[in-house]
């Protein structure tokens, strides 16, 4: 399978420490690519240095003809490649409906409009309230993001970055937190928007991990540990010893 | 928000009105047409610090440099006033060009630093070249040219120059509830995910910051006009820091509250200085470090809270402490 995001030789030094150590990873096109590693491995850095939040210290990472490496976040974004948040990170003030239409909005340009009233963005609102009935916040559309409880917010991180309409979506932890029935919505979710696009997930429920990924890389102190199937990732005696053992201890 | 219920309610809108219309009747017409200018000011920055959450501690440039561009105007050309004024205002946008290119990439207290500086530079250039703005002496003998029109009564004048303080405060008005607008609170309360958005946020940032200097800049040519003269304080520091105080005095992120706090501030000023006290200061000083510390949401802000429900009042308590994070900027009501 062709490699749509790839990265070769990336680093990221902070003061000194390695957070990200010569990676090298190559995304496979249309499957659910699954980064997983003990905490403190380096799979939210290797996030950031993938989507423009961090600039790396050295190595490269390309999608499809586009040299990523250098660009911006908003230009990644743009491009086709978006992302979600770990520590959700939305805007307080903002309704969920109003979250999405600003997501539907970015490619438009209808952003530097300031001289335009703001009910033209109701002409998101069909598809707004599409993607919010899809993550189950329809009911919750006027709802203020700042008053939304954790689950929900979890779930609006998601259908922010779906309004995107991405041909890569990364998702760090987008089922953190959560109780057993929204993990398995979620899980159901992503099942359903995998189609067409690619999926790279961070992730530490081993569970989402088997249910959803083609593909499993492991990560342990900024390094590449192992990488394949699920199946053949979890008796690989490094990883069981630096993770996985863990992991199936506690779940 | 506070503005959806405004608009709900036009009766606010057209008490607002006819105050601004009895205004002259009720006080000294001077110390009227200073409010309305101050106001405009204020909200300008409003624009600015509650909208986009950039504190600029350096407006009195674009509000300075356009009282002078707009006396200058006014002197040498004999064009009507308003077209005076728009000019005046149309350079500080200019010039908000290169300092806000300079300035949107910091944030908080560098933001502020940086603006200070840049104004200081101007009030360097503004003392200096004597033969351009007369140095200490100022801009004397603008007139107010008006298609032969009469307009030296201040009493007249003020209705003459009030129409463009309302034009102004419409298109602040506007420009908050725009697309643009909803894409500059989703800067100002989380930048990073508004870039993952797609949204370059520094360039949205300097298109908020010549916005709200050209409504500053408007401003402060009116004010010129209002005076007939323009004096070195209009770029000096303390008119940066005056119009900060009024906007955090009527609340941040209310846009109207500048206009209270404006209002208030003006008001104060001439009671004390008709009083014989030259300190005032001290007063103001008071004002403002009383609201800072016991009604942070300033008095627009405080009625919106204690007339909002129950409901909204605990989401909007909920996001306090997101709005305080990184730059220790105030946060909106």
């Amino acid at each position: 399978m062709a490699a749509v995001l790839r990265a070769r030789g990336l680093a990221k030094e902070f003061r000194g420490f390695r957070a990200v150590d010569d990676v090298d990873l190559d995304v496979p096109e249309g499957g659910v690519h699954a980064l997983v590693g003990p905490n403190g491995a380096g799979k939210t850095t290797l996030f950031n240095l993938l989507t423009g939040f961090l600039r790396p210290t050295a190595g490269r990472v390309t999608f499809g003809e586009h040299e990523l490496s250098g660009r911006p976040p908003e230009r990644i974004a743009r491009l086709g490649v978006a992302r979600s948040f770990q520590i959700t990170s939305l805007f307080a003030q903002l309704t969920a409906r109003e979250h999405v239409e600003l997501a539907l909005q970015g490619g438009t340009g209808l952003g530097w409009r300031f001289w335009r009233s703001d009910k033209r963005l109701g002409r998101f609102g069909d598809r707004a309230r599409d993607l919010l009935a899809q993550v189950r916040l329809a009911d919750l559309a006027d709802t203020r993001a700042g008053a939304l409880s954790y689950g929900h917010k979890r779930a609006l991180e998601l259908a922010l970055a779906l309004a995107l309409d991405p041909k890569v979506l990364l998702l760090d932890e987008p089922t953190a937190g959560m109780g057993a029935e929204d993990v398995d919505a979620t899980v159901e979710l992503i099942g359903r928007v995998r189609d067409g696009r690619t999926v790279v997930l961070v992730e530490h429920n081993m569970n989402v991990v088997a249910s959803l990924a083609d593909k499993v890389t492991v990560l342990q102190s900024g390094r590449v540990l192992a990488e394949g199937p699920y199946a053949e990732i979890r008796r690989d005696p490094r990883v069981v010893a630096a993770y996985l053992g863990d992991a199936d201890a506690t779940d | 928000m506070i503005l959806r219920r405004l608009a709900a309610r036009p009766v606010l809108l057209a008490a607002g009105l006819l105050v601004a219309l009895a205004l002259p009747w009720l006080i000294y017409p001077p110390v009227a047409m200073d409010m309305v200018c101050w106001a405009l000011f204020a909200v300008a920055v409003d624009l600015l610090l509650g909208f986009t959450g950039l504190l600029s501690f350096g407006h009195a440039a674009f509000w300075g440099s356009s009282a002078y561009l707009t006396g200058l105007i006014a002197l040498h050309s004999g064009l009507p006033f308003p077209v005076a004024v728009l000019g005046g205002a149309l350079a500080a946008a200019v010039l908000a060009v290169p300092i806000g290119w300079l300035s949107v990439r910091r944030t908080g207290i560098y933001f502020a630093m940086v603006t200070l500086a840049f104004a200081q530079l101007v009030y360097f250039v503004a003392n200096q070249w004597r033969g351009l703005t007369g140095g200490e002496n100022g801009l004397q003998g603008i007139p107010r040219d008006f298609f032969g029109v009469d307009l030296s009564d201040p009493f007249f004048f003020y209705y003459a120059g009030l129409p463009i303080a309302v034009l102004g405060l419409w298109f602040a008005w506007r420009v908050v509830r725009s697309p643009f607008g909803r894409v500059l609170v989703a800067v100002r309360d989380n930048p990073a995910r508004a870039r993952a958005l797609g949204y370059p946020v520094d360039r949205y940032k300097l298109l908020a910051f010549v916005l709200s200097a050209g409504l500053s800049g408007l401003a402060g040519g009116l004010f010129t006009m209002g005076h007939g003269f323009v004096s070195l304080e209009e770029v000096y520091w303390t008119t940066s820091g005056q119009v900060v105080m009024m906007v955090v005095l009527g609340g941040i992120g209310t846009l109207w509250g500048g206009v209270l706090g404006a209002v208030l501030i003006v008001e104060l000023g001439d009671y004390l200085s008709t009083a014989g006290f030259e300190e005032t200061g001290i007063v103001t000083g008071t004002v403002f470090a009383l609201t800072v510390l016991v009604f942070r949401r300033g008095i627009w802000g405080t009625a919106a809270w204690l007339t909002a429900g129950r409901r909204e009042r605990a989401a909007d308590g909920a996001t306090v402490p997101v709005g305080e994070r990184e730059n220790g900027e105030p946060v909106r009501a």
